[in-house]
């Protein structure tokens, strides 16, 4: 029987379970409103590595075999991995995972990878292509700011628009085994692009690409937002986030007492001095695996849809005068019992 | 839904992006003014105590002292920003903080610093002047449109 419903979306038969997840940070992170939540928080952001990239890799190695020891499983008993990170031919990734061995499905959807190698996941075990799959994602702040923005010592004033990009990686396996988590549905997003230009306003590039994953999920499952106990968008930050409610008002959805974003929680703006909030593929991956996941197996949420949000430039396209589309993917993970 | 029309798309996205503008959050301009004058000034008045420093105590003539005042700013400002000082000062003074020779300064060094895992050559030697880089080709190009019209002009006698 077929399992799509709508236009743009997928309710499962056979749900997968999330088997297990780990989160590991950095530093900044872990002084942050969330810090003691995550299963390991880096004393220095290179973990012991030579350079930025180095210490991304690592942190994908470190998260992919945490969440592995958790549920009990050998990298063997792994069939696929969907990895993702946000450095130039997915690199971090790469070197992170080449050591497990496993077959690897490399993706890019800039901060919205950990949405989309979840749906992939989740997509791979429902059809019985693997009983355990592993997605992990990760970014880390140095290695983002040195590809896209400037080196690190480099002293420039940041707009108050501007998101920091979040040191940390979190991973993901689905299985089919009984567990109190599952992956029930996921809905896949298009490219979305309204003109923005400013690529130090990312919410802003990102918020109509939320809206419309959002829209289309409430639709094609004839949900209300009450029906979800949150909707967690990655990394809008508080200037996404305020358009993302107006633009979905508008459209005939009030979100605004359940929408949560991992941007805004991940870090204390006050006194940390993040501006709009966390971003990157790290930052809606940790805050699943640590504090929303949590909730969800205590019982504490019955069901969220977790969208993270990724804003697609190069700097390349960005000097050539291109907008700056966004893509977010929304994946449905409710409490099992 | 139909596809909306070339003229539809420009007009959504105007106006999304004066939506945009009207929520996005603004640094207040008087008060980052006031910030850069306060920075940029400091670092003037260290330049000035050096140059009088060097003038006086040492009895260097004007073009030396001056000399060992761009030295010595340059060498504080390379430290800080090895030391990621730099950055901070520059984060609430703005423009008071890059635009004199400390700010020039830090936009060589850091390059430097970050880039140097990737070799000598292909790290530091390729991208050292990557943010400094239009600053020196455009400073260089302009005093020489300038030294042209000069010429020009004092050949026929205008100045």
């Amino acid at each position: 029987m077929s399992q799509t419903v709508g236009t743009q979306s997928i309710q499962f038969d056979q749900a997968p379970y999330i088997q297990s997840s780990a989160s590991i940070v950095g530093t900044k992170e872990g002084e942050g409103p969330l810090g003691k939540l995550f299963d390991v928080v880096g004393s220095d952001d290179k973990f012991g590595e030579d350079s930025w990239e180095e210490a991304e890799s690592t942190l994908q190695k470190e998260a992919a075999s945490l969440a592995l020891g958790k549920a009990d499983l050998k990298k063997e008993d792994i069939r696929y991995i969907f990895g993702g990170d946000l450095l130039g031919q997915n690199i971090a990734t790469t070197f992170g995972l080449m050591e497990l061995n496993i077959p690897l499905f490399g993706l890019y959807g800039a901060c919205s990878t950990a949405g989309e190698s979840l749906s992939l996941a989740a997509m791979a075990v429902a059809a019985g292509y693997g009983e355990n799959v592993l997605a992990v994602t990760s970014s880390h702040f140095a290695s983002a700011e040195k590809q896209f923005r400037f080196p690190l010592e480099y002293a420039n004033q940041r707009p108050l628009s501007a998101t920091w990009t979040v040191t940390g990686s979190g991973a993901f396996v689905l299985g089919t085994k009984r567990s109190h988590l599952r992956v029930t549905g996921v809905t896949t997003g298009k490219v979305v692009d309204y003109g923005v230009k400013d690529s130090m306003n990312m919410g802003a590039a990102m918020a109509p690409a939320a809206c419309d994953t959002i829209y289309q999920n409430l639709v094609d499952f004839n949900r209300q937002p009450e029906d979800y106990d949150k909707i967690v968008t990655g990394d809008l930050g508080t200037v996404g986030q305020e358009i993302l409610i107006g633009l979905l008002k508008k459209k005939g959805f009030d979100i605004s007492l359940v929408h949560m974003d991992c941007g805004i929680e991940i870090f204390d703006s006050e006194t940390q001095n993040t501006n709009a909030g966390g971003s990157g593929c790290g930052c809606s991956a940790v805050t699943l695996s640590a504090y929303l996941l949590p909730k969800l197996e205590k019982g504490t949420y019955k069901r969220i849809l977790f969208v993270p949000t990724g804003a697609l430039l190069s700097t390349v396209s960005f000097n050539e005068g291109q907008s700056v589309p966004g893509i977010a993917h929304g994946v449905v993970i409710e409490y099992a019992g | 839904m139909a596809q909306e029309t070339m003229e539809q798309k420009e007009k959504k996205n105007q106006e999304y992006n004066e939506y945009v503008k009207q929520v996005t959050p603004t640094h207040s301009l008087p008060a980052n003014m006031a910030k850069a004058f306060v920075t940029g000034g400091a670092i003037c008045l260290l330049g000035q105590f050096i140059l009088n420093i060097a003038a006086g105590t040492f009895g260097l003539d004007k073009e030396m002292a001056g000399s060992w005042c761009s030295m010595l700013l340059v060498l504080l400002s390379v430290l800080l920003t090895g030391f990621n000082i730099y950055p901070s000062i520059a984060n609430w003074g703005g423009a008071g903080a890059l635009v004199p020779i400390t700010g020039f300064a830090n936009s060589v060094a850091a390059p430097a610093i970050e880039f140097q895992k990737e070799g000598q050559v292909f790290g530091i030697g390729c991208k050292i002047f990557t943010i400094a880089g239009p600053v020196i080709l455009y400073g260089i190009f302009t005093s020489w449109a300038l030294g042209l019209i000069y010429w020009i002009g004092a050949s026929l006698g205008w100045f």
